[in-house]
């Protein structure tokens, strides 16, 4: 059997374009399912003039806005990772991929330190629609950080083992694409749930 | 890999964990018939409480009102979600989107295999629900809330909880699904392939999976936050904890109208495929159709709120929501005529596929005018929520999932299985569904304009109600011999496999790709070449040409006639 990579079923390494756009379609329905739970978001922020409600605590509007900029950062270093990748520099790429997972997991990890301070100032899953709502967005998009940054150790745990090259970055720039699109979100969600 | 097209292959490989389109498009083909016996057997006793109230169904026993509801809610969700999307999504595109367009399989075959067994897991947890303490989800097949959100009203928790991981592992399974469709569709067509000389049932499966695929994510969404108010406590959509029930109603609304499409677009797909090939003429304004599939597609995302007119929501909204719904009948009626266009003055034979495809634009047609009522907010305050609907979405949804998917059936299945079906056994099954579709489903609109409430569980306990006795008894007779009717098919299907004489490539002389490859095409579908695309998919009695038809690869212009404008 000839084998062209569009003519073969016998490859297991799959076309850059097909992936790619396999990719892309992927972050389209996960970019409506976020546009979901943000209407729904907006139909009880629109619908109650009092926000947050009586009673419930005032959201960490500053050390989120620090949490923002390490995750903007990792999407800086994610980038660094595919150039010096396709400049054929393997092992510095490999080397931000790691920068990146790390910056991922900061993000991660001090996200949680907010949140147990802000159940013990009484805000949780029950305690207001406010609250419910603002676990499930906020909790939604942290997990796929942690899905973005468990994609990132993956790839990175391949790099090390030489699968990718300059002639071969894919791997690579599917987790850039994902990580980008996890990585976007977050200023929005910022905005929308800690300063609107 | 395990795919190796010369080796021998183990039958696991082969039958169960493979990774062949077309395999798996036979596995979603069976497990979607089997749901469709249970689908049809909830229908069944619901018809027997209906026309004879309070009597035992035999097979079963008494229908209890909360049987009732758990059977209304569970037939819905069968039919909609496990008939329907497995046989006419994941079947038919499985099975068609690669031979028509070239491709050697699909895009990620890994994926496409893992999204065959995620979607049998979500089968089981669906008919799990029957079985756990408290009975199977109750709050009908639009899962509303507060119905759905909170154990008091229906008496079933883990029944609801079961249906909202079964609709969330059918829906991760179909994204999987999707994104293969979509990738192969974009990325793996052959040379000459050019977007207008795809075929019919291509776009029009396309169409249905983007449709899916953008309306989803909302769904998702409210069913995330519906599981938490179920086993978190949350109140999302529970007034009393400040919640919003109608908030469920736009989430899912928005992802069902594009979702009726999912089902109805495949059909017609499968009907525009036939009409050509057993009126042997190019189908009638090609470009026309698929322009319209497309101006649908974008209308379909805002028309959702026809489905609220009286739920509550601001009345203002549903003026432009008429209106739009009104407008997307537009592109619907350009098909349609298109359709019928394409038979006009052509050399009709009435195979079984043929049957099947007219049947289905004689019964659509009758869903289609009907919305046009319910379309209307005015109109609609009157018949909202009784069996004019009841009936209106059968006449959609039957003709879709059947007529379009028997016609899709019984057209490819020389393809599929290598042999052909009994044509008489297949006119008998046609007739029998035709016939005693009509008689069940056409009585119900009377009996719903007269005013019987849709999900009632007994209609004796209503005194208007007492005149439609004698016609809830028919209508039930004739949906019994409805079922029945299927019997045909299934002796037929299973038969033909095995002992059916074999058909040659081309049995119905047609002129897309996937009558190129033999029949059943072997993995990998071509060979060691792919074929090369020149004309576009329906040149039928072409003046130029001699043979009545010219099909896609072989290339005209050699031959002395103009290479083929698509
Ligand atoms: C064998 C033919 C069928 C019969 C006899 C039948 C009968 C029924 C009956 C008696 C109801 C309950 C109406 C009510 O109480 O409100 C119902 C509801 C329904 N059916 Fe069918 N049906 C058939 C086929 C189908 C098919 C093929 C589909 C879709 C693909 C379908 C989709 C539905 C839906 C969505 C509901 C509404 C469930 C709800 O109210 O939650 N049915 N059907
Ligand atoms: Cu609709």
């Amino acid at each position: 059997m000839t084998a062209a990579p569009a003519d073969s079923i016998a490859s297991d390494r799959p076309a850059p374009l097909v992936s790619k756009v396999g990719m892309a379609l992927f972050i389209g329905t996960e970019a409506m399912f976020f546009a979901g739970l943000i209407s729904a978001y907006l139909v009880f922020r629109v619908g109650n003039p009092n926000w947050p409600p009586a009673g419930q605590p005032r959201l960490p509007v500053e050390s989120t806005a620090f949490n923002t900029l390490i995750l903007l950062l990792s999407a800086a270093f994610c980038h660094r990772a595919v150039s010096t990748l396709r400049a054929g520099l393997a092992r510095s790429s490999a080397y931000w991929l790691g920068l990146t997972a790390v910056f991922g997991l900061f993000f991660l990890v001090l996200q949680g330190r907010e949140w147990i301070r802000l159940v013990q100032f009484g805000l949780t899953l029950t305690s207001s629609v406010y609250g419910g709502l603002f676990y499930t967005l906020i909790g939604v998009h942290g997990l796929h950080v942690l899905a973005g940054t468990a994609l990132v150790l993956y790839v990175l745990k391949r790099s090390v083992e030489g699968r990718y090259s300059a002639a071969y970055p894919l791997g690579v720039e599917l987790a850039r694409m994902y990580w980008n699109f996890v990585v976007a979100l977050w200023p929005g969600l910022y905005f929308l749930v800690y300063l609107l | 890999m395990t795919n190796d097209p010369h080796g021998p292959q183990k039958f696991i490989w082969k039958y169960i964990l493979s990774t062949d389109h077309k395999m798996i498009a036979k596995q979603y083909l069976l497990t979607g018939l089997v749901m469709a016996l249970v689908g049809a057997f909830t229908a069944y006793l619901m018809r027997w409480q209906l026309g004879y109230p309070n009597t035992n169904a035999p097979g079963w026993g008494l229908v209890t009102p909360d049987k009732f509801n758990m059977l209304v809610t569970m037939h819905g969700t069968i039919m909609v979600f496990f008939v329907g999307m497995p046989l006419l999504v994941a079947a038919l595109s499985n099975f068609v989107i690669p031979l028509q367009i070239g491709a050697r399989d699909m895009a990620f075959p890994r994926l496409n295999m893992l999204s065959y067994w995620i979607f049998v897991l979500s089968c089981v947890a669906l008919l799990a629900s029957f079985f756990v303490p408290g009975g199977a989800p109750a709050g009908g097949w639009t899962g509303y809330p507060p119905l759905s959100a909170s154990e008091q009203y229906t008496g079933v928790h883990w029944g609801m909880v079961l249906w909202i991981t079964a609709l969330a592992l059918e829906f991760a399974s179909f994204t999987m699904g999707g994104i293969n469709y979509l990738a192969t569709f974009m990325c793996l067509r052959v040379p000459g392939m050019t977007y207008f000389r795809v075929p019919m049932a291509t776009w029009f499966l396309i169409g249905a999976s983007l449709a899916f695929f953008f309306s989803v994510g909302p769904l998702i969404a409210g069913a995330v936050m519906l599981l938490l108010d179920n086993v978190a406590g949350t109140g999302f959509y529970i007034p009393a904890q400040g919640g919003e029930p109608l908030l469920w109603q736009h989430l899912f609304w928005f992802f069902g109208h594009p979702e009726v499409y999912v089902i109805f677009l495949p059909a017609v797909g499968c009907v525009l495929e036939i009409l050509p090939v057993f009126s042997r003429k190019p189908i009638f304004g090609y470009r026309a159709i698929v322009w319209s599939m497309g101006a649908a597609l974008a209308l379909s995302y805002i028309v959702w709120a026809h489905h609220m007119f009286i739920s509550g929501m601001n009345p203002r909204l549903a003026t432009p929501f008429s209106i739009t719904t009104i407008l997307i009948s537009v592109p619907f009626a350009v098909i349609i005529f298109c359709m019928l266009a394409s038979l006009r003055q052509g050399s009709i034979r009435l195979d079984t596929p043929m049957l099947w495809g007219l049947g289905f634009l004689a019964t659509f047609l009758i869903g289609g005018l009907t919305g046009i009522f319910l379309g209307s907010a005015s109109a609609d305050i009157y018949l909202h929520d009784t069996y004019f609907v009841v009936a209106h979405f059968h006449y959609t949804f039957f003709p879709s999932v059947f007529f379009g998917g028997f016609a899709g059936i019984y057209f490819w299945y020389p393809k599929l299985f290598g042999r052909r079906y009994n044509e008489t056994l297949g006119k008998i099954h046609f007739w029998m569904t035709f016939i005693f579709f009509n008689a069940t489903f056409w009585p119900i609109f009377r009996v719903g304009a007269g005013g019987m409430l849709r999900r009632i569980a007994d209609p004796t306990q209503y005194r208007i109600l007492d005149q439609f006795k004698e016609m809830n008894s028919m209508i039930s007779v004739a949906a019994f011999i409805l079922i029945l009717g299927q019997v045909p098919f299934v002796w037929n299907f299973f038969w033909s496999m095995f002992r059916g004489p074999a058909a040659d490539a081309n049995p119905w002389r047609a002129g897309t790709l996937e009558w190129l490859a033999p029949s059943p095409p072997p993995h990998g579908n071509w060979g060691p070449g792919l074929p090369t695309v020149y004309v576009g998919p329906y040149e039928y009695s072409r003046p130029d040409m001699a043979d009545d038809f010219v099909p896609q690869y072989r290339p005209v212009g050699v031959l002395g006639g103009p290479a083929g404008q698509a």
